[in-house]
């Protein structure tokens, strides 16, 4: 992109810089794919701070979400009005929690949000039941789902009032080995698209080999920095 | 400005500029995160000036960029690490739809297939490489030559088939290798290293098996098994969020449900109601049962045996009769196992712990049928040592025969007589090569039926019952043959029996061990497409245990079995005469004090023989018995003392669990003592809980109607307000027990709250 480019300004790539885990070029990126959700409703010029949302449709439709059985809800936690409708804001908001440098304990409040189905702050039997049938495609007998989501409400809940609050969640989160490798949240910055972008349009024609760049990165074991409080 | 203002100003501008390095961690909508970035921004533009801001930023920068570098490095080089394990996605795919058990048999296959290719390296590289490339060719010495009798079916496919012919005469087996002590112009000492090849492979095998099982027993351990939060964690940390394949998601999925299936078939065995006393009766009776069983057929396997032996001695046989051994063994291999399955329902165990019996009974059945092949080889072998001791006289005595013809005939003593043609020579026996030959079928026909039970068992009734069942009466898929389950213990019996054969052969044919390797590559596949195509999963899909331990001590218990034999054989049978490298030696070890005194320095040669003493030898056995001993008594105190930590564990987090709860403690004693005081006020307080719920939004419930509730009589207005609603609060009467279903929500306890005021 070089230093020329014209869609912010450098105050506020600044900004987007001290606000999320990305460097320039990513969040330089991450505008590019933005815009491409919608060029006619994306502006590419974003110096004067256009008022613009992406509909929820698009953005679950994205190849990184597209699979998700939560995709839904995480957009819906990111965004404002609690429907799924994202402005760059929030959509750089998104991936950076998302991103691989962010710390633990930031993913597990945003994890909480995505788990609450029915936004009351707590993670409820209704909850829990939701979260199972999306997990397992509904394959799972109406007992097996009443013993599963009964024995997770016994094995987290510390206060005893049969649901759990973000701190039932948040200690139970934190001990969990496998919280590292099948992290909650982890998505490819950015940066990872370099190849896909140098084809220019990133169409379905390239999935193949966007899809093989998301199975590699699907053997990963990160190391999430916990103090990336730089 | 005053001092004290300067330091508040410092302070405040130095508060502000963490908030600046941190405002990223904050959990924050962007909009307001800009805001307040901005507000800090300018506070500290205002007070600190120009210094060191610009330098700060870009040095902060290139810290960034480095760690994004890094960790984008470690994240490449795991997966180059994770793609260089083979077959990873393969046994990922088997364990998605069949569980961890079936995965696990393919790991261990995986795993033997390593150790396999190793030994196969070692073997060729030190052994059969050497003799072909620098060794005599075929065709020069007696050893390496068809005889003249054979020649003329030496390449029809039947006499190759049973490994004679050019088979036999080949660097295969051990009979062809030449017991030159140099060959080459790198004077490779080739009989010495095939007796340390052949005492190294199980060397390393040993180390292999023993190091693995080491491994396993430390994974086994931490709270693995019994884990707190096992279905918590299932819930929210299976999905893998980078997936972006359907293909991939369709696999995690069926994992993801798999493992759901495992897990609660666990519970369920933990929340069964039990009769213990007719139980222990059924099993008693089912072990009895089984115990008969496997003597009846060790005393019908001694009985066809001595028959044989008998028969042996005769020439007019029918078919059975020369047959019936190899019969009546593979009746009670395929009888035997369903039958202990069937005995086996009467105990009613754990699927996995039910597995493991059944390893066991197959295990012990099997140990028969080696041990009448053992039997029958070793009678063959001895066979085979009277008739060389006949062979090697009439050799010398027709040598010296020919050599006296000759020179009967030309009177002239200066010519020497043309040497005999190789084919032409009197040739012993060669047992060794024999016993290759025995252990090569042996390990041909194993593959050869395993794999055609697969065909036609799995795979050609999978397509009978898929087919037939649009045309016949009753439903096929759900009713009688149905499709077969993957038969784990079988499966895993063949693996470790296969390798036991292996190990006992590799020493009387080299070329064995490359046999087992395409054996297990090819096996790989094949296995795992008939899984995935005419398996179903198992009615009951169980969690593997965590280790692989039990495989690998079945593996370390035929290793030791299958060195025995070879041990026995180098240590006391005398090598034959003229075939294979140790040929002319009184005894095979000879090679290795030949070449201590020739090839080693002198000193060498003493050292060795006082380490040989047994006056050293004896002391060094004590020593290592004592050393066994002591680390096994620590080793049970360290089991010791992290059973009771773990006991403290838990019994601290209970304890935190009811103090949060504010039921009793679950001490009985505490328990009393509570009730013998006169009022509640004992009830411990609650610690203040984590300020974040306040910052998710209000909660008015919990803050408004506690104050009520304190007012009731029990002391505990703070800690209350700060804990959850907790409906149960006893007042004037114990708390009752927790109940299993799901307590009043949110909405009745926040009812509650509010009318406990008015019952005032």
């Amino acid at each position: 992109m070089g230093n020329k480019q014209t869609i912010f300004t450098d105050e506020q790539l600044d900004a987007y810089q001290d606000c999320t885990f990305f460097t320039r070029k990513e969040i330089l990126r991450l505008h590019g794919r933005y815009h491409e959700l919608a060029p006619h409703l994306v502006p590419m010029d974003y110096t004067n701070d256009p008022d613009v949302k992406v509909p929820l449709a698009l953005i679950v439709n994205m190849p990184e979400l597209k699979e998700n059985p939560f995709r839904n809800r995480i957009v819906e936690s990111f965004s404002e009005d609690g429907e799924g409708n994202l402005s760059f804001n929030e959509f750089v908001d998104m991936f950076s929690v998302l991103s691989e440098t962010a710390p633990r304990e930031l993913k597990a409040i945003y994890a909480f949000k995505i788990y609450d189905f029915n936004t009351d702050n707590f993670i409820c039997m209704e909850d829990l039941e939701k979260t199972l049938n999306r997990l397992t495609k509904e394959e799972l007998t109406p007992e097996e789902v009443k013993l599963v989501c009964e024995k997770s409400i016994e094995e987290a809940d510390l206060d005893g009032d049969s649901k759990l609050s973000f701190a039932d969640f948040e200690n139970m989160i934190s001990r969990a080995p496998d919280f590292l490798r099948y992290l909650l949240l982890t998505l490819p910055s950015a940066n990872d698209y370099n190849v896909v972008f140098s084809f220019g349009v990133f169409r379905n024609h390239n999935f193949i080999l966007h899809s093989f760049l998301l199975e590699k990165q699907k053997k990963i074991s990160h190391e999430i920095a916990s103090d990336s409080a730089l | 400005m005053s001092e004290g203002e300067m330091a508040r100003l410092m302070e405040e501008v130095e508060e502000k500029k963490k908030l600046i390095a941190n405002i990223r961690n904050k959990p924050w909508r962007m909009k307001r995160r800009l805001e307040h970035l901005k507000d800090a921004q300018q506070f500290v533009d205002k007070f600190e000036g120009a210094l060191g801001k610009g330098k700060g930023r870009k040095l902060y920068a290139y810290k960034v960029m480095m760690t994004k570098k890094w960790i984008k490095f470690q994240r490449d080089f795991e997966n180059f690490k994770t793609a260089c394990i083979p077959w990873e996605r393969k046994i990922k795919e088997v364990e998605s739809h069949f569980g961890s058990s079936v995965a696990s048999y393919f790991i261990f296959l995986r795993w033997m297939y390593g150790m396999n290719l190793v030994l196969f390296g070692l073997t060729f590289g030190l052994v059969v490489i050497p003799e072909l490339l620098m060794g005599l060719p075929y065709g020069t010495i007696p050893r390496k030559t068809v005889p003249r009798a054979e020649q003329d079916t030496a390449m029809d496919y039947s006499v190759l088939m049973d490994f004679n012919g050019y088979c036999k005469y080949s660097v295969l087996f051990y009979g062809y290798y030449n017991s030159q002590r140099t060959i080459g112009f790198l004077k490779f000492r080739l009989p010495l290293s095939y007796l340390m090849v052949g005492l190294g492979t199980f060397g390393y095998s040993l180390m292999v098996v023993i190091r693995t099982m080491a491994r396993n027993a430390d994974v086994g351990g931490g709270d693995g098994e019994d884990g707190e939060f096992t279905f918590a964690w299932k819930m929210f940390t299976s999905w893998d969020y980078l997936i972006g394949n359907s293909e991939t998601a369709d696999n995690k999925y069926a994992s993801i449900t798999t493992s759901f299936k495992e897990s609660i078939v666990d519970e369920q065995e933990n929340q069964k109601d039990e009769n213990i006393h007719l139980r222990r009766f059924l099993r008693v009776l089912a072990n009895v049962m089984i115990i008969c069983s496997l003597g009846g057929s060790g005393y019908l396997i001694y009985f066809v045996v001595k028959r044989s032996q008998d028969f042996a001695t005769r020439d007019d046989l029918s078919w059975y009769e020369k047959n019936e051994v190899e019969i009546v063994m593979s009746l009670l291999g395929l009888v035997c196992p369903p039958l202990f399955e069937t005995i086996a329902e009467l105990e009613d165990y754990h699927p996995r712990i039910a597995l493991k019996w059944q390893l066991g009974r197959i295990f012990a059945l099997f140990l028969g049928n080696l041990y009448t092949f053992l039997f029958a080889l070793f009678d063959e072998v001895n066979a085979k040592l009277e008739e060389e001791d006949s062979i090697k006289n009439a050799t010398i005595w027709a040598m010296k025969e020919y050599y006296a013809n000759f020179t009967a005939y030309n009177n002239d003593s200066s010519a020497t007589a043309p040497p005999i043609n190789p084919a032409d020579i009197i040739r012993g026996p060669c047992w060794e090569t024999t016993v290759g030959i025995e252990f090569v079928k042996l390990t041909v026909s194993d593959i050869q039926v395993t794999y055609l039970t697969i065909l036609i068992g799995d795979f050609l009734r999978a397509v009978i019952v898929r087919f037939l069942n649009y045309c016949w009466c009753w439903d096929l898929e759900a009713g009688f043959p149905s499709y077969a389950e993957f038969d784990i213990s079988g499966n895993v019996l063949g693996l470790v029996f296969n390798q036991g054969m292996i190990w006992m052969g590799a020493f009387y044919a080299p070329g064995l061990v490359g046999i087992n390797v395409l054996r297990l590559l090819t096996s790989m596949y094949y296995q795992c497409w008939a899984v995935m195509s005419c398996n179903v999963p198992h009615e009951r899909v169980f969690k593997a245990s965590k280790s692989n331990n039990f495989y690998m001590g079945l593996l370390l218990l035929i290793l030791f079995l299958s060195l025995l034999p070879v041990v026995y054989t180098i240590m006391s049978l005398p090598p034959s005469f003229d075939c294979g490298p140790f040929s002319g030696k009184g005894k095979m070890f000879d090679v290795i004090s030949e070449t201590i005194d020739l090839d080693l320095p002198a000193f060498m040669g003493t050292l060795f023989s006082y380490a040989a003493n047994p006056g050293l030898i004896i002391p060094a056995v004590l020593l290592m018995v004592l050393a066994i001993y002591y680390l096994n008594s620590v080793s049970e105190a360290y089991i010791n003392s992290n059973n009771e930590l773990k006991k403290k564990m838990q019994m601290q987090r209970d304890e935190e669990k009811n103090r949060r709860n504010n039921t009793n403690s679950t001490n009985q004693v505490m328990k009393d003592l509570e009730d013998l005081l006169p009022n509640r006020s004992l009830a411990p307080k609650a610690p203040a809980e984590s300020s974040a719920d306040n910052d998710q939004g209000g909660k008015p419930a919990k803050v408004t109607g506690k104050p009520g509730t304190a007012a009731t009589g029990v002391n505990l207005q703070k800690d209350v307000s700060l804990a959850s609603p907790n409906p149960r609060i006893a007042v004037t009467h114990p708390p009752g027990p927790r109940g299993p279903g799901p307590l009043p929500g949110a909405e009745t306890s926040r009812s509650r709250g509010r009318a406990q005021p008015s019952r005032n």
